[in-house]
């Protein structure tokens, strides 16, 4: 698994490294879109996110000593903070096409072409970066889904619990993508 | 640990470390939040990426267990990080010394 994860390092490191070179290329305008996301919707949804690895944390330590019942439980309580960063990730998405800050035709910001080309650059890995994470998140509740329904069967004993653990390390993975995404693209230019 | 098939490996982390690592989580995102109200010129920047690589730290070696793993995945683990800092570090020392650019 941690195999696996190393080769999500590289994914991710490879699209932040293109993050920080652009940001580092066009500062200002690159500042200038940062301060149009929701800090609130994405500071909450950091706070969402962290409490859903706490509960995954909880589903490991429940598989590993047998509580069959609360392993049922922190799986769906982790199932549904997912569902929630979603939800609310959806929202902010809506609230970004309201506000023409697709990258594309209709795309409207302040400022000259040139100013606007960068701010849809910053748009586009915005969209790219956040909404590869959300794909993780959704095949990670897809696998809860399936442990949920294991659980539910009493499948995982302290003797095999290795299903939970894998889930959970990737769950953790994907948080960590988001511990990073959250300072860089919401807060470094909020000032 | 009741005797099972897995091996003395396995350590069980306690309810407790769990609680504790996702509180101080939840501050420190609480005070990365407050950090970018604030400015502090080039340092926004080096202030919220060292607590971003401590709530990841903590979530890495709690967690995800890499503290009580053995050897042979920390290695791997440690690898992962190093190639990583390989790929960032070299190539923004060379754009970032791109003088003629003007970056």
């Amino acid at each position: 698994m941690w195999i696996f994860l190393i080769t999500e390092i590289m994914f991710f490191g490879g699209i932040f490294l293109t993050y920080t070179i652009n940001r580092s290329l066009y500062p200002v305008v690159f500042g200038e879109a940062s301060r149009e996301l929701n800090v609130r919707m994405g500071g909450m949804n950091t706070a969402v996110l962290i409490a859903s690895s706490f509960t995954m944390a909880m589903a490991v330590w429940a598989s590993q000593t047998g509580k069959k019942k609360q392993l049922t439980l922190f799986l769906m309580l982790t199932l549904i903070l997912g569902g929630v960063f979603l939800g609310v990730k959806y929202f902010e998405y809506a609230e970004k096409f309201h506000h023409h800050l697709i990258p594309g035709r209709n795309f409207q910001f302040p400022g000259d072409v040139g100013n606007r080309a960068h701010a849809q650059l910053f748009f586009s890995l915005y969209f790219g970066m956040t909404g590869l994470h959300a794909l993780h998140m959704i095949v990670g509740a897809g696998l809860l889904l399936w442990l949920v329904m294991g659980s539910l069967r009493g499948r995982f004993t302290p003797q095999y619990n290795t299903p939970v653990e894998l889930v959970g390390l990737y769950w953790h993975f994907v948080d960590i993508v988001w511990i990073f995404l959250f300072p860089l693209l919401y807060l470094i230019d909020r000032h | 640990m009741k005797a099972g098939r897995r091996g003395v490996s396995e350590h069980i982390v306690s309810r407790g470390i769990y609680a504790g690592i996702g509180a101080t989580l939840l501050i420190f995102t609480g005070i990365t939040y407050y950090a970018a109200t604030v400015d502090l010129g080039p340092f926004n920047v080096v202030v919220a990426l060292t607590i971003a690589t401590f709530k990841a730290s903590l979530v890495v070696l709690y967690f995800m267990h890499a503290r009580y793993s053995p050897r042979r995945t920390q290695l791997v683990i440690v690898a992962g990080f190093f190639w990583l800092a390989l790929l960032l570090g070299m190539t923004l020392s060379d754009y970032l010394t791109r003088a003629w650019q003007h970056i």
